[in-house]
């Protein structure tokens, strides 16, 4: 069953720009392969880590978002664990997150209109609210 | 010890105003009939809203760190719903964003000194 996933990894920084672009292409060649296919592939660049990790302080973070078979991540993830330029990834899937959201979305959407309409009518009443204050104030003067 | 118990019900079954403030312990939901001002006695204590909430949030993603780190405090801990306002459902989806920010070195496990 496919499913989207997101697989975030970082790669250390003293690798070459056309080392990692050959790796992303290898593993891009891998998910296609298995039959999974690539929605997005984004360098997030460089970045400082926020705890030291096999003694780097900073790594190039990389942002995979990916449709695949639960088994197809299981050998991504075995890949990236072997692979050696690679110091730390996560997986996610995200399907049931989106499908949530779009819900919340969609229910959002149907508020909207209700709530268009009883936006009209508060209008209404300032005007009498406003009315009998200056006619108070003429009785008093 | 039953009239310290009896004493403090009473005046707020009289005035559930002045319930949702003073009390230091009360529920959010017990404070709301006060509104947007609900004075206290001595300190003024301003009604705490969920972020994801008002500002309509729907997902909260591991890798927005801008968003996550308002939640952490300064030693890397996530900060309790109490002190934030946080409601529970998105409480939830936020401590596990915040696990996950940290298992890909976005954010902290615990701040250095």
């Amino acid at each position: 069953m496919q499913r989207t996933y997101e697989i975030m990894f970082i790669v250390r920084p003293d690798i070459l720009d056309e080392d990692l672009d050959k790796l992303i292409a290898g593993l891009e060649a891998n998910i296609t392969q298995g039959g999974g296919s690539i929605k997005a592939m984004e360098k997030l660049g460089r970045r400082k880590l926020a705890y030291t990790v096999k003694k780097f302080n900073d790594g190039n973070y990389v942002l995979l978002t990916i449709n695949a078979d639960g088994s197809l991540v299981g050998e991504i993830e075995r890949r990236l664990r072997v692979s050696e330029p690679v110091i730390k990834f996560i997986s996610v899937r995200m399907d049931e997150e989106e499908k949530r959201v779009a819900k919340i979305k969609a229910i959002r959407a149907t508020r909207k209109k209700l709530s268009a309409q009883p936006a009209a009518t508060p209008a209404a009443p300032v005007e009498p609210a406003a009315v009998p204050a200056p006619a108070t104030e003429a009785a008093s003067a | 010890m039953a009239d310290e118990t009896s004493t403090p019900s009473a005046p707020s079954t009289s005035r559930p105003e002045g319930s949702g403030p003073g009390g230091p312990g009360g529920r959010p939901p017990g404070g709301r009939p006060s509104g947007p001002g609900g004075g206290g006695r001595k300190f003024f204590r301003r009604k705490k809203v969920c972020k994801f909430c008002v500002e309509k949030i729907d997902a909260i993603h591991y890798r927005d760190v801008r968003l996550l780190q308002q939640f952490v405090a300064e030693r890397g801990k996530i900060v309790p719903r109490r002190l934030t306002g946080v409601c529970t459902t998105h409480q939830r989806g936020l401590a596990r964003a915040i696990k996950q920010a940290r298992n890909i070195a976005l954010l902290p496990f615990a701040a250095r000194y």
